[in-house]
């Protein structure tokens, strides 16, 4: 086994630990204290972050990557070892093989068989056409009709796992947090509920495919896992190289005015005046290019995937920026003009301190709202980006690949659906845990619906 | 108020320069001349000859910014980024790189574009503020909480999903329209209603949530509650009082759009098989065709900037107070 380091593995554990601090930094100060106080007093807050940090984590732990070592051949030396070029990563491992067990061609979710007749000998040595048997579906039956009963019986041992495992969970955190006057308790009903879906999903593929497989014969609800890494990683690296950009222009339009304003002002305008899906396009295919010529740069097709990844990730936040900084603009212009500004001017302070001291923690809540805010849109553009085909290179999973190769599927007779619901499912439940949260996020940090209006 | 549109006219100048020389510097990288010759010559028929013909026909054998060769101003006019770029200021787009008109194509095919946008933009913002009207009558009940809840379920479902959904239900399983297609004549109102109604429907999330706050905006204001102090019933707050003063932000949030309309739909376009503009943007992107790119991002700037004009009237036009000079 032989670690390997990919760069938006570097980036995510990065940011992962550059949010945390900046967590930690803002618990310092009570106004933002009660900020959080608001979203998280909340049921639903609890239940969409939590969601959320599932999501994240199955980021993280997808983004332990490892090559196996091969088992040495006969014969070769036994001090070298050659590894496998298939990178696998710690979800992977959890998953317990889930992404192994390949079947020739589609099957339905919990089929026995597969969805194509194929040419058979049976026998006596005679030809014949029919459903071939699943490789590694239902293997262990005896009779197909006990098939059922089965899968019954299977979920309730698997929710009593999960159950036990939750309780244990739940009961550490219930511990620490029993005081707490923060709804706590709709925190622990989604890890369960999660927990006893993680648990069944692992212990039914083993003998099932849940989701059916696709054209290739991989297992659907592997692939849909799969995805999640690449979601949350684009929908925050993009923000992520979207807002220096933004917030550096955006401030230095509004403190400073005059011509850093009009440059500023030409730039953005310029920016969103181009229609974004030709320039993403453009850049894209400019990046895909420069890989093609240079294929000695990546050792492994996985390597390769992910310097498109993170050009796309790129792309995307060079390219968003714009509307960002026409905000931040316009609230840097607003501050400027404040007496504590005008005070600190009088009294000498630097541009710098003005800046960092005055300006920017008042342009913070801007910035948080952007953030959540863009997350759920970028995730839903990049389906749309893999249908222009200038998306996730395919070796990387993503659900707009999914989406895209479903298309066809469905004119299928009979139609295959677990693709395109697969991805739809995970796709989903972010995607609307993000914007619920961010709701709450913007209505708890936005100075226009704050604490001093009642709601009527 | 002509002095603003001159002016503002005028200052289109730098920003469409500057979004033709970065798209040209961008797509240039990715296909240098000979790139683009190789791929529409066809690889059976490459010869170094043929490259150097086929460049001097389309007229990209001259240099890209400066043309040290040529005599006078033809050191900055003889050169490619001059012959191919800045001549869209005149409205001269040349023919594509498989040899088509690009001003014929541009204009056959912004109808069908129209066709289904505008109907579409239309139908939606009627729907949403009928929609958003409705919710605010409910407003602050559970109810209420819930269509929210639904909106916000509705924006976070993929645009792709919404149109794979409604050819899969409308056109297929109950065979009530084509799935996809385009007819100029007779019938053509057939294959509008599929593309017409995904639209509406994925945008009703998004757009009857933003209306609903900005009612719910207006509903505070003080005007509201002299009105209701004074007795006058709540649906006529609601028609008479709160929606011409919530039409005032929404006129002013739509009409940027309105340009783009002539851009018509990326997505729609290629999924229902309609010949518009944004099908003819995609095949431009996946066939790597540079002179289409170029003039169609040259069109969407200027639409935007008209956008971005009309925006500015519409406030003086919406809010008397607003003088533009």
């Amino acid at each position: 086994m032989r670690p390997l380091l990919l760069w938006s593995d570097v980036l995510i554990y990065l940011l992962v630990l550059a949010l945390c601090l900046f967590f930690l930094r803002l618990r310092r100060d009570p106004q933002t204290r009660e900020h959080w106080r608001r979203v998280f007093s909340t049921r639903l807050g609890m239940v969409t972050f939590t969601l959320i940090l599932v999501y994240v984590g199955i980021a993280l732990l997808d983004s332990l990557h490892f090559r196996r070592a091969l088992e040495p051949v006969e014969g070769a030396q036994r001090s070298e070892v050659f590894y496998n070029n298939q990178v696998t990563s710690a979800l992977d491992v959890m998953l317990v093989g889930m992404g192994e067990r390949f079947e020739r061609t589609y099957s339905a979710p919990f089929a026995l068989k597969s969805f194509a007749k194929e040419n058979m000998k049976d026998e006596n040595g005679l030809l014949y056409r029919d459903f071939p048997l699943l490789e590694h579906a239902g293997r262990h039956l005896s009779k197909p009709a006990e098939r059922w009963a089965d899968v019954v019986a299977r979920t309730l041992w698997a929710l009593v796992c999960g159950l036990l495992i939750s309780a244990v969970l739940v009961g550490v955190q219930w511990a620490f947090l029993r005081r707490s006057s923060l709804p706590w308790y709709a925190s622990w009903g989604t890890q369960t509920a999660v927990i006893c879906l993680a648990v069944w999903l692992v212990l039914i593929s083993r003998y099932y495919h849940v989701l059916g497989t696709d054209r290739g014969g991989v297992d659907v609800a592997y692939q849909s896992i799969k995805g999640v890494r690449t979601a949350v990683l684009l929908g925050t690296l993009a923000t992520l190289i979207m807002l220096p950009i933004a917030v550096t222009l955006g401030v230095m339009a509004g403190y400073f005015k005059g011509w850093v304003d009009d440059v500023v002002q030409y730039l953005y305008t310029t920016m969103s005046s181009i229609p974004g899906i030709l320039l993403i396009a453009a850049s894209v295919l400019l990046f895909q290019v420069y890989i093609d010529l240079h294929p000695d740069f990546f050792s492994t097709g996985m390597e390769k995937a992910d310097a498109r990844f993170i050009a796309l990730c790129f792309i995307l936040g060079v390219t968003s920026w714009s509307s960002l900084c026409r905000l931040i603009r316009g609230e840097t212009l607003k501050i400027s003009q404040l007496e504590f500004v005008q005070a600190a001017h009088a009294f000498g302070v630097s541009h710098s301190r003005i800046v960092t001291r005055h300006i920017l923690p008042n342009v913070v809540h801007i910035i948080l709202i952007t953030f959540v805010l863009d997350f759920s849109s970028l995730v839903l553009a990049e389906a749309v980006l893999s249908y222009i085909g200038v998306g996730i290179d395919p070796a990387m999973g993503s659900w707009g690949n999914m989406i895209n190769s479903a298309r066809s599927e469905l004119s299928r007779e009979p139609v295959v659906w677990w693709t395109l619901s697969g991805a739809f499912f995970f796709m989903f439940v972010l995607v609307l845990a993000a914007n619920l949260f961010a709701d709450l996020v913007r209505d708890a940090f936005d100075p226009r619906t704050g604490s001093g209006v009642a709601p009527a | 108020m002509l002095t603003y549109i001159i002016r503002r006219l005028f200052y289109a100048i730098p920003i469409l320069l500057g979004v033709n020389l970065l798209t040209f510097t961008l797509f240039f990288v990715v296909n240098s001349p000979d790139d683009m010759a190789v791929s529409q010559l066809g690889a059976k028929y490459v010869t170094p000859e043929a490259i150097q013909s086929w460049k001097k026909k389309n007229g990209y054998d001259r240099p890209l910014f400066y043309n040290p060769d040529a005599a006078g101003s033809g050191a900055v006019t003889e050169t490619i980024f001059f012959a191919k770029s800045l001549r869209l200021f005149a409205f001269d787009f040349g023919r594509s790189e498989s040899g088509r008109d690009i001003t014929t194509d541009i204009s056959t095919r912004m109808w069908p574009s129209l066709a289904v946008a505008v109907p579409s933009f239309v139908v939606g913002i009627w729907v949403n503020i009928c929609v958003a009207l409705l919710v605010v009558m409910f407003h602050a009940t559970r109810l209420d909480r819930w269509i929210v809840f639904v909106f916000v379920a509705m924006m976070s479902i993929s645009y792709l999903f919404y149109i794979i959904g409604g050819q899969y239900l409308v056109a297929k399983t109950w065979r009530l329209v084509p799935i996809s297609g385009f007819h100029a004549h007779g019938q053509f109102w057939k294959f509008l209603i599929l593309p017409v109604l995904v639209g509406v429907v994925a945008g009703i999330g998004s757009g009857a949530r933003w209306y609903r706050t900005l009612f719910l905006e207006e509903a505070n204001q003080d005007y509201v509650r002299t009105a209701r102090a004074k007795g006058a019933s709540e649906i006529r707050i609601l028609f008479r009082h709160i929606l011409p003063n919530a039409l005032i932000p929404i006129l002013t949030g739509i009409v940027v759009l309105i340009p783009s309309l002539f851009m018509g739909g990326l997505l729609i376009e290629s999924f229902f098989g309609i010949p518009g503009l944004g099908s003819y943007m995609l095949d431009a992107i996946k066939s790597q065709d540079f002179a289409i790119v170029r003039s169609m991002v040259f069109i969407g700037s200027i639409l935007y900037i008209i956008g971005l004009i009309l925006t500015d009237i519409s406030y003086t036009w919406a809010d008397p107070r607003l003088r533009l000079d």
